[in-house]
């Protein structure tokens, strides 16, 4: 186990500042850390974000509600269901547009399942960012069945723009069913082979556990929020609290760990891998007939005044917040991005530890850059 | 003493984690029917995109060269990012009015976004999306494209 260690600043000229990025492989991005070095150690670090900035809340102010929608699937594409689902959920309740169950039941399940590819790309990922090359593959194989099933209903594999206010832009696919019924029961077989290449790998284990131990209350203070968070024990699940779509009518548990080390920021995605294949089996035999959209009106217009809509992205919670004038289009646009936020606390966790520790902190946060730069 | 018998079982079980891993994989090694990967150049013929990818936009023409679109600029106003230019013309109908008819709908391929709005706003149903995927060309102005065959009339029977 790795002991943190104490930094005796000696020598102030023995300081090391070198830039992590832009375009280090283990960011998936381009966010470029600089990063101060002690020697191996990790003095401090400060994010240097903006690189993918394409100005989305401003653009926001000059399109209308439907074209929003795919934009958001451009923030953080992993969770591209879930951003789209944010903005559509937003405008009806504005409108109080009441959606059939049919609708409720679609973008749950398809909610789990950007989720579930969302944790296998993590998964493959971070296992790759650690050394160890076979996980990606195993993970991007499994995740290639998901989005098949993606392309088949809505057309896009990762940017699906499948929401659309009132609805969802086509039903789903006679295959469907059958289709995902099939891989919950295939990916359940492949699960422990998950566990037996990475969760149990001795290496793995040496070098996550006690790594960069996010404490429930920094998780509080800093305003973390989804599976990292959850691993620090702080209970935070907007699908359990502040139920939406048709979460209130699976059971399911919130995956938590009280560690709140890399190593439980890893077993809790793996974990709700697990869930989501639960939510979606309760729901994929029952879905209700019904029209897969409600006829909305042409041009969308919000009533005058501020909206708050909150999700629950693979990465933590999605705020959409929206000023409206009467117009079509919104005065102001606000997102809150999980990955922004949970970027702040890279710094404080890891000072003192080794420079290769924070390329596996950094992986466990599970950041998308053009989330926080959106 | 403890100490060192401890220390064989850690190299142990370390030993163990990593072959119970690499037996996964050896697991694989002699089990090519679980092999998933395509190979993309060599099975172009055969490869067969899903019914609803969007690979671009098209305006379907039938046998006589005809197609639905009555240039009402519909999918111009929805589209988010300008990608669509349509420019109408008007025409004399059979019976002496003024109509407007399209002239050219232009289509940026560069800048689509695959929303899908237009497609799915169009009144008469004039758009629809094409399996191509392979986009690649040498020169940037060839993704700029003309929807409407050239010479193409309105379908009858479309308003
Ligand atoms: S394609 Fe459809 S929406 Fe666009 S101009 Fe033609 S008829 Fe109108
Ligand atoms: S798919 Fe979207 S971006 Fe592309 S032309 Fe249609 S409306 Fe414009």
């Amino acid at each position: 186990m790795e002991e943190k260690v104490e930094i005796i600043a000696t020598d102030e000229k023995q300081e090391f500042i070198i830039n992590m990025g832009p375009q280090h492989p283990s960011t998936h991005g381009v966010l470029r850390l600089v990063v101060s070095l002690q020697g191996e150690m990790v003095k401090s670090l400060q994010p240097h974000i903006g690189y993918i900035h394409r100005g989305i809340e401003k653009m926001c102010e000059s399109i209308t509600y439907p074209q929003i929608i795919h934009l958001t699937d451009r923030m953080d594409y992993l969770s591209a269901h879930q951003n789209n689902e944010a903005v559509c959920l937003l405008v009806e309740k504005a409108l109080e547009v009441d959606i059939s169950d049919r609708i409720k039941y679609i973008r749950t399940i398809m909610s789990e399942l950007s989720r579930l590819q969302s944790h296998q790309l993590f998964w493959a990922t971070f296992g790759m960012d650690l050394g160890g090359q076979t996980c990606y593959f195993y993970g991007l194989r499994d995740r290639e069945m998901i989005l098949d099933i993606f392309e088949e209903t809505t057309g896009g594999r990762m940017l699906v723009s499948y929401n659309c206010p009132g609805g969802v832009m086509y039903d789903l696919h006679p295959d469907f069913q059958k289709k995902v019924k099939d891989y919950i029961k295939y990916f359940r077989k492949k699960l422990p082979e998950y566990d037996a290449i990475l969760t149990g790998n001795v290496i793995f284990r040496e070098r996550t556990t006690g790594i960069g131990t996010l404490s429930l209350q920094d998780a509080i203070s800093f305003g973390i929020t989804g599976p990292s968070a959850r691993a620090s024990g702080l209970s935070c699940d907007i699908r359990k609290h502040e139920p939406y779509s048709a979460y209130d009518r699976v059971k399911f548990n919130e995956v938590l760990f009280t560690e709140g080390d890399t190593c439980a920021r890893y077993l809790a995605r793996v974990e709700e891998m697990r869930e989501s294949l639960n939510i979606i089996e309760q729901l994929i035999d029952n879905i209700p007939e019904g029209p897969y959209a409600v006829k909305m009106k042409p041009v969308i217009k919000l009533p005058e005044g501020d909206y708050f809509q909150r999700v629950e992205t693979a990465r933590g919670e999605l705020g959409v917040y929206v000023i409206s004038d009467g117009n079509k289009n919104p005065f102001r646009m606000k997102f809150r991005s999980p990955n922004f936020v949970n970027l702040g606390v890279l710094n404080h966790l890891a000072k003192g530890f080794k420079i290769a520790d924070l390329i596996a902190i950094s992986g466990s946060l599970d950041l998308i850059i053009p989330d926080i730069d959106r | 003493m403890s100490n060192i018998s401890e220390y064989f079982k850690d190299v142990f079980n370390g030993v163990l984690s990593l072959l119970k891993g690499m037996r996964v994989t050896a697991g694989y090694f002699f089990k090519p029917s679980a092999i998933v990967t395509q190979k993309y150049p060599e099975n172009r013929k055969n490869l067969v995109m899903f019914e609803r990818f969007k690979g671009e936009v098209v305006m379907p023409h039938n046998e006589n060269n005809e197609h639905k679109c009555t240039g009402c600029g519909i999918c111009e106003i929805n589209c988010p990012n300008g990608t669509i230019e349509v420019i109408p013309k008007s025409i004399i109908t059979e019976d002496g009015k003024k109509k407007r008819a399209i002239d050219k709908h232009i289509y940026r391929l560069g800048m689509c976004t695959f929303c899908a709005l237009c497609v799915k706003t169009c009144p008469s149903n004039a758009l629809a999306f094409s399996q191509k995927f392979e986009h690649a060309v040498f020169d940037r102005a060839s993704l700029t494209k003309q929807l409407n065959k050239p010479g193409s009339q309105l379908m009858k029977g479309v308003e």
